[in-house]
């Protein structure tokens, strides 16, 4: 009774909250309604539908003995408490892609993306991330891609593997321009993020020579080194020679990226990877524990509308109409197709009973959608002007700042040259003008909350605080992901000479590293000289690869569910499927087909060629413009290869459903056998 | 009128120990109890050597998301 009148209390407050934040139009929102809003969602979404679907359409068994139960081996596979799980999952799942996302997707004012946010997690992301998360556990820990293969086949096999390199390789692309952008003519955010590198080896070199294994106390070591860079760095912005030698462009910056990625990539594990992940890890949690801290505390008002006109497909921060362009921005924070591959990998061999995938699965995910929108409320509190002055790219809004002003002011958000000269003074840079990315503006409202919460004039500090936690964070993904896209490379060259697949075998990483981060690499370059910022192109690229992955995941999903005969609930995972697959199809059509040049690759590709041919781009322009016309049509056929694996794989999910309703044979189903448990509770202690 | 301490302290104990656990820091503990268990009398590896076979596992795979 008492959880029934909980339950009503929570839906009338969030319905509430909701309706807040969906209908005002002249009264600015506070930001405490999108909290409550957000915590009620999940809290409904948790206890009821989370719950249903563990129970009727995942048939969670909790006397069935866990892979981490039956194959104990005291390393990977160990029976673990599930708050322990959860956090080792979250902070496995939780990137920059929630951050980022929504702060471009509040060109479209904040209501179309907290919807999907929400919603989209609700419905799609936690019930992913659940379902594959117990797939896997009764499959003894397999990874998406062997599940693919195994129950749908060799080509539903194939697209998962493939769909996951290419996602690598556009993700650290991505993620390098973000970091360029973050870095490029700032002293102190470029000396403070080199220095990050140093004190990430002294703590691989602490792990590993003189106290091994003291994850804890190197981690503090390591924070504490990283904050004293953070204060070294505002001192070298003071010095006027030493200031110099940290200035960079863009370009130079992504050389320097590209090299840090190789060798990541080629230095062992324990040396830079590994302690980089630990400190990133840290401050990931603990910035994310004191935003949302500080957002309750201060509860700032919104400032950008609800709606804006940008809806119609004309934003300055990528070119398209919020449908279906919402959905492919924020894919991290609502759906994410790369968790598929985390709640397939490392934690389903540390679940100890199937009966804790609904905190782990769902409720993992629900905190990392809480992240996208505290994401979207750092963003949506700045002055709409001042959001899109940083936002916008010199090629869209004009390449001084007067001109800047004057566009965006002349979109009805007004900002002026003053206004961002002391804002950019009061965060300690030059300028914020064009600083595409997403993470400055994310900077600036982070450093806003945590300004008015803990004093205001550190702003600049903070300012350079959120920039170095974003860029730890960002890196620590590249180097991941760079890691994975090694292995994967190595994976297929070994088809090819078997001792290229040896893991440890140096000519054979070093080809391997070279090809995955010349990838990225190539794509990196492309988007530091496109004079429209690289980002707008390259971030729906990845949404589209993200969702496609989401789409295969779901698929398989809905296939094992159909071949367990348990059609009447495939809609759990059908509905999201077919949403996902209208989105992303319906995206990729536009970016092939779109006679816009803001949207169409191919048609900004032939329009800025016939320019080419017709003498009327600037000389500095012109140079660049062959690479550029390359890589739009590259892009596009990259969309249309993306869109072909997604409808491969659905279509593979059909003809086993198809043959599962006719009665015909079908590949075995690899569920590992029923094992009863003996475990009775597991501490978290040893 | 001790309880409150007493429990208190054991509160922070039982935090620190589920800290330790969540960042891995009691992982070779964890290993030597489970190989004392199931494994017993067989030999185990040093601390340095599981630690450093424990990072080239876990970084073998994806472990890292968006």
């Amino acid at each position: 009774m008492r959880a029934r009148i909980l339950g009503i209390g929570l839906a009338l407050l969030g319905a509430a909250a909701v309706a807040v934040i969906a209908l005002s139009r002249r009264e600015p929102v506070n930001a405490l309604w999108f909290v409550t809003a957000a915590v009620c969602t999940y809290l409904l979404g948790y206890r009821f539908y989370a719950a249903w679907i563990a129970a009727r359409v995942l048939c969670v068994d909790p006397t069935r003995a866990t892979p981490a139960e039956r194959l104990n081996n005291g390393r990977d596979f160990v029976p673990t408490h599930r708050a322990i799980v959860f956090g080792h999952h979250f902070a496995a799942i939780a990137g920059p892609g929630p951050l980022v996302g929504p702060t471009l997707a509040a060109q479209f004012g904040y209501l179309p993306g907290t919807l999907w946010i929400l919603v989209g997690a609700v419905c799609g992301g936690c019930v992913q991330d659940m379902t594959i998360l117990l797939l896997s556990t009764r499959r003894d820990g397999r990874s998406l891609g062997q599940m693919a293969r195994e129950e749908l086949g060799p080509l539903g096999g194939a697209a998962a593997l493939l769909g996951t390199l290419l996602i690598m390789v556009i993700l650290s692309a991505v993620l390098g321009l973000v970091v360029v952008n973050v870095m490029k003519h700032s002293p102190w955010a470029t000396s403070t993020v080199l220095a990050t590198i140093p004190a990430a080896v002294l703590v691989g070199l602490y792990l590993r020579w003189w106290r091994p294994g003291r994850v804890l106390e190197a981690t503090l070591l390591g924070v504490l080194l990283v904050l004293a860079a953070l204060l070294g760095g505002g001192w070298i912005d003071h010095q006027p020679v030493l200031r110099t030698w940290f200035d960079y462009a863009a370009l130079p910056l992504a050389g320097l990226i590209i090299l840090y990625g190789f060798g990541a990539a080629i230095l062992p594990v324990w040396l830079l990877l590994a302690p980089r992940d630990y400190l990133s890890t840290f401050l990931k949690l603990g910035t994310v524990l004191l935003l949302a801290l500080a957002i309750v505390l201060t509860h700032p008002q919104i400032k950008m509308p609800a709606i804006t006109p940008f809806v119609a497909g004309n934003g300055p921060l990528f070119g398209g109409k919020v449908f279906p362009f919402v959905f492919i921005t924020i894919a991290c924070g609502a759906v994410s197709g790369f968790h598929a591959l985390i709640a397939s990998g490392t934690t389903p061999k540390l679940i100890s009973n199937e009966l804790d995938v609904r905190l782990v699965g769902y409720g993992s995910m629900a905190l990392e959608s809480f992240v996208a929108i505290m994401a979207m409320i750092a963003a949506t509190l700045l002055d709409p002007g001042v959001f899109f002055a940083i936002n916008s790219a010199a090629g869209v809004v004009g390449a001084t700042p007067e001109a800047a002003v004057r566009t965006i002011s002349g979109w009805g958000f007004p900002v002026s040259v003053e206004q961002m000269r002391a804002l950019a003074q009061a965060m300690g840079e030059q300028t914020l003008f064009a600083r595409t990315g997403g993470a400055p503006s994310l900077a600036v409202g982070m450093a806003s909350i945590f300004g008015s919460t803990f004093g205001r004039g550190l702003l600049a500090l903070w300012y350079h605080f959120a920039i170095m936690f974003e860029a730890v964070f960002l890196l620590a993904t590249l180097d991941a992901g760079t890691r994975v896209g090694r292995f994967m490379v190595q994976d297929v060259l070994a088809r090819l000479w078997p001792p290229l697949g040896r893991t440890s075998w140096y000519p054979s990483v070093l080809l391997a590293s070279a090809l995955i981060v010349g990838a990225w690499g190539y794509f990196l370059y492309i988007g530091v000289i496109d004079p429209n910022g690289g980002v707008n192109i390259l971030w729906p690229l990845f949404g589209i690869a993200n969702q496609m992955l989401a789409a295969i995941a779901l698929s398989i999903a809905t296939g094992i569910i159909i071949k367990s005969g348990r059609r009447r609930y495939a809609l759990v995972t059908l509905v999201p499927l077919a949403w996902l697959a209208v989105v992303t199809t319906t995206a990729a059509w536009q970016k092939v087909t779109s006679g816009d040049v803001r949207i169409g690759l191919f048609a900004a590709a032939n329009d800025m060629a016939a320019k080419l041919a017709a003498g009327l781009l600037p000389a500095e322009r012109a140079a660049v413009a062959p690479q550029l016309i390359f890589n739009q049509r590259l892009d596009g056929w990259l969309t249309i290869l993306l869109t072909a694996i997604l409808w491969l794989v659905i279509l593979d999910m059909a003809r086993i459903c198809h043959r599962r309703l006719r009665g015909l044979p079908l590949p075995a189903s690899s569920e590992a056998r029923h094992h009863p448990t003996r475990l009775r509770a597991v501490r978290a202690e040893p | 009128m001790r309880a409150g301490p007493f429990i208190a302290s054991q509160a922070l104990v039982r935090a620190w120990a589920w800290l330790r656990t969540l960042a891995g820091d009691d992982a070779y503990e964890r290993y030597l109890h489970h190989r004392a268990l199931r494994h017993p009398g067989e030999p185990t590896l040093g601390r340095a050597a599981f630690c450093a076979a424990e990072v080239r596992r876990k970084w073998e795979g994806v472990n890292r998301c968006c």
